[in-house]
């Protein structure tokens, strides 16, 4: 078996010793520099551009402004979806390679090409912008407003997109005797992917081609956007996916391979390299939507949902991006999680001058369930019931099927994973030890749950292809266009493969890059899709290839493939497990035969129509000081079912990671932005507190392994998950530890000063 | 090019005597990534702030990306590359973290194991939350730190002959 066993990671040797290439490593030192020029001002126009003192900067090669677009003047999508053919299901193309339209402070103006970093970056404080000057809106509501700053036309109230859902009978629900009403407001905050390498790409062109390097998750769906922003032929274009130092979801947008590739273009083809800061990583790449959420609960006495009604109001940033995908998943969870015969949601998803939000780990759900869990948790409380009793009562049942995804809880799941979480904590005597604290320190404990899918089926397309190749001594080489970006995947392909390949893992030769001219299609690293999607193709691919070994085997044993299988890397007969030639026999035999000479290849699509709920929660113990207003992260362990596990040490990583994630999510991380200028006041590591290892307490994790009954190796997502719960187990941590629930991330001091305060804790 | 001068610098290099003529205003990490193909120094923030860049000047970690390279006139510098014996041996701090499944994508590796080895050369046995001080000078976003400060605290360990 090589599918659940904790093999070592396949890139982990070149990773510990310096030697894996990424984007910055395989350019050469002759490419030139690209920088931008980012706009000065959130909103309006840009009048002219003076170019004519930074032209003169030795060094400087080209100039190319906004003006200058000429054919290349093409409205793109940004969005790292796999394109629709259906013109109504299309990611909206608000974004150009430059803009003379601003909308955000550190917009694309103009871009200067040089022979080395100095003197683009000179010419970079020579350029001179004039601008018209907009009235500025960053906040959602504001920007909702009549009369508010108009952003994008044809968008009335910078509204890109509303929907709504709804079940029963909302407005008769409410009407039951004996209710009470639990009407909340929660808020969470953009932040960002902090990913340490930052976007990079390079370009040069081959004959009538150009190649982009990139630091992508999604190198085919690059290969079309490339296409549409530079108008030609998406076979004319090529991206290359080399490995990448982390992507988050930020890179699952398109960010600057387009204008490296114009840019490239402007100089006959030259080799550029375009390489973001850390800075403009922050201001100019994406951020995670910032969420305002209302839910209103009508609850029985019994401690039962009579009715239900959800609002969201998500902060889009300047440009569409992945638009509505993200506040209309987190309303979409809303009556999965707790089913309730009567709810009504709205999600709105709004322009604003912000810098642009796209696609983030957990996309959606992590701001869902901030608001989900903490109003659950106030819920609870109202109520008299012990939160965990009132979840049970009322979370997703086993048995339950959601009538768009048609997923299924097919499991006791929800009990499972919090009864691993409750031992881990030893939360019934905890709770009862903290029920009676006074004074300035005190300890609470809280905790979450959430769902999530697997793959995008069905508001996407699913497929997934991959190719494998039998070797002269019977290792096999395997190639998919889904992307290795740091969480293991290659690993796990080659697991999989090797698995239904009866070879062992290392037989296994995975092709870490994509190159969309000789990969097989895969849209990439996103959703939480490749395990479960690849899997597909995976045992679709190896299953050919397998036939056409047996095949081959018929030749030079003469027994038919009806009773052989591969074992240990041996051709067995299974009437009686005789060894019958070993795979390097035959792969050897297969090429150099001279009576028939084969190569043994394999190829498929799997096209994939299924999705599957993956579950867990989070429990976390904080000490708040109160009159300091700092919580302090003191245990915390996170339980997940994403079904069977590949690779259990690195499905423990990846969920490290992600409770990391949510760390940060929770308790420090916040993007700020000037409310009048429209500036990201904190675009750097010092500024933006993103988690050291000082900020984390032992991350304890635990699996629960009901098999997923649509997977060929019974997983389903992993991904993302881990991020979903911690936030909101953190803040119910603290409301349970002080009486006061915080309903603003992040529970910075600042934040929790103001609910404090309020609340009359601080003397 | 306005301006440029350039200095020679002499150093040791991963226990290798090197010279060449560099641009006064470049960093150590631009002479080491860009003079010698150093690759394994990162660039992930150029100020100092998330540790990729980290290497080892005379046995100190430093972050290069604010050391500049005629700073490292007569110095000795070690790389990550410069780690790997000459049979292709890794050290017993890279073997775990191999093991303890420390590494994802990589990018922040070289500079925490960089760091790591300064740490264990002082051949001090740490506390978990002294490991967790003196590493904190690095950022990761993939791993929560968790398999990383596993990895440097059994290799102590294991050094040290303790358990």
């Amino acid at each position: 078996m090589e599918v659940g066993k904790s093999i070592t990671r396949v890139d982990a040797f070149d990773k510990v010793t310096g030697r894996t290439k990424y984007t910055d490593d395989l350019c050469d030192a002759g490419a030139y520099v690209a920088k931008i020029v980012h706009s000065t001002i959130a909103h309006g126009k840009v009048l002219s551009v003076d170019t004519s003192e930074a032209e003169k900067i030795e060094g400087v090669v080209k100039i190319v402004t906004c003006f200058d677009l000429g054919q290349y003047r093409n409205y793109f999508p940004t969005a790292g979806h796999p394109w629709s053919t259906d013109v109504s299901h299309q990611d909206v193309a608000d974004r150009l390679l430059l803009t003379d339209e601003v909308k955000f402070y550190g917009d694309d103006v103009a871009a200067v090409i040089a022979e080395n970093e100095v003197a683009a970056n000179q010419a970079l404080r020579a350029i001179k912008v004039e601008y018209e000057e907009y009235p500025v809106v960053t906040d959602v509501l504001e920007a909702m407003k009549d009369g508010a700053p108009q952003i994008h036309k044809d968008y009335p109230n910078n509204i890109l997109k509303h929907t709504s859902l709804s079940r029963g009978n909302y407005a008769e629900a409410i009407k039951e005797e004996g209710l009470t009403v639990v009407d909340r407001w929660y808020n969470t905050e953009p932040v960002q992917h902090c990913h340490i390498e930052n976007f990079i790409c390079y370009a040069y062109a081959e004959g009538k081609r150009i190649t982009i390097v990139a630091s992508t998750q999604i190198p085919h769906i690059a290969r079309r956007v490339v296409g549409q922003a530079l108008g030609i032929p998406w076979g004319d274009v090529r991206v290359i996916k080399p490995y990448i130092g982390g992507g988050f979801g930020n890179k699952q947008d398109i960010l600057y391979e387009p204008l490296c590739a114009f840019l490239s273009l402007q100089v006959g083809g030259h080799l550029v390299k375009l390489d973001c800061s850390r800075e403009e990583t922050f201001f100019a790449n994406r951020t995670r939507h910032g969420i305002k959420f209302h839910i209103i609960s009508h609850v029985r006495k019994d401690g039962t949902y009579a009715a239900r009604k959800i609002e969201a109001f998500s902060n889009q940033g300047a440009y569409a991006s992945h638009g509505h995908s993200i506040a209309a998943k987190g309303l979409g969870a809303f009556p999965q999680l707790y089913p309730c015969d009567n709810v009504e949601g709205d999600a709105y998803t709004v322009f604003t001058n912000r810098p642009v939000a796209g696609a983030m780990r957990g996309y959606g759900i992590p701001q869902a369930m901030f608001a989900v869990e903490s109003h659950t948790e106030d819920v609870a409380k109202i109520m008299g019931i012990p939160p965990i009793d009132f979840r049970l009562k009322n979370l997703m049942p086993q048995g339950y099927k959601d009538a768009f995804s048609k997923n299924e809880n097919y499991y006791d799941t929800f009990r499972q994973c919090i009864e691993k979480g409750k031992a881990y904590m030893d939360y019934d005597n905890r709770v009862k030890e903290l029920s009676k604290q006074t004074g300035r320190v005190r300890t609470g404990i809280g905790m979450a749950a959430f769902w999530y899918n697997t793959a995008v089926w069905p508001i996407s397309l699913e497929s997934s292809s991959s190719r494998m190749v039998l070797n002269q001594d019977g290792s096999v080489t395997l190639q998919l266009g889904e992307t290795e970006i740091g969480q293991g995947a290659d690993t796990a392909f080659s697991q999989m493969a090797a698995e239904v390949l009866g070879i062992s893992t290392d037989e296994v030769h995975v092709v870490s890059n994509q190159d969309t001219d000789i990969t097989p299609f895969g849209t990439g690293s996103y959703a939480s899709r490749q395990t479960y999607v690849g899997g597909f193709s995976i045992a679709k691919t190896a299953g050919l290839l397998k036939q056409k070994i047996l095949d081959y085997a018929y030749i030079l044993t003469n027994m038919p493939p009806a009773i052989t299988d591969i074992k240990n890397s041996m051709i067995i007969r299974t009437t009686d497990n005789r060894e019958l030639i070993s795979l390097r026999d035959l792969a050897t035999e297969a090429l150099y035969s001279l009576s028939d000479s084969r190569h043994i290849t394999a190829e498929s699509t799997a096209q994939i129509k299924s999705n599957a709920y993956s579950f867990g929660c989070c429990f976390a113990e904080v000490e708040v000081d109160i009159d300091m207003c700092k919580a302090k992260l003191t245990k915390i362990i996170n339980v997940h079912d994403c079904g069977k596990l590949i690779n259990p040490a690195l499905a423990k990583a990846q969920v490290e990671g992600g409770m990391s994630m949510g760390i940060g999510y929770a308790l420090s991380e916040v993007q700020l932005v000037d409310k009048k200028t429209g500036k990201v006041l904190n675009d750097n590591l010092l500024d933006y507190k993103l988690s050291t290892c000082m900020d984390h307490p032992h991350l304890e994790t635990a699996f629960i392994e009901n098999p997923e009954p649509t997977s060929p190796f019974g997983t389903k997502s992993l991904g993302e998950p881990p991020v979903c719960p911690v936030a909101p187990a953190i803040r119910n941590a603290i409301m349970n530890a002080t009486g006061v629930g915080v309903n603003e991330l992040p529970l910075r001091p600042e934040k929790l000063y103001e609910y404090f305060d309020k609340a009359g804790l601080l003397k | 090019m306005t301006g440029q001068s350039y200095k020679l610098v002499s150093c040791t290099i991963n226990g290798k005597k090197c010279e060449k003529m560099v641009d006064v205003r470049s960093s150590l990490t631009d002479m080491l990534r860009n003079d010698y193909r150093l690759t394994s120094v990162k660039k992930g923030c150029e100020v100092g702030e998330c540790g990729a860049c980290n290497v080892l000047i005379n046995g100190e970690a430093f972050n290069s990306c604010i050391y500049l390279a005629v700073w490292a006139e007569g110095k000795d510098i070690l790389t990550l590359e410069g780690l790997m014996g000459p049979n292709g041996e890794i050290s017993d701090l890279q073997q775990a973290f191999i093991d303890e499944a420390a590494i994802q994508c990589g990018f922040c590796t070289p500079g925490f194991v960089m760091s790591a080895t300064e740490i264990l050369n002082s051949g001090k046995l740490y506390s978990k939350e002294e490991l967790r001080k003196l590493l904190s000078g690095h950022l990761c976003r993939c791993t929560g730190y968790e398999n990383i400060l596993v990895a440097v605290e059994k290799t102590m360990k294991k050094r040290l002959g303790v358990d």
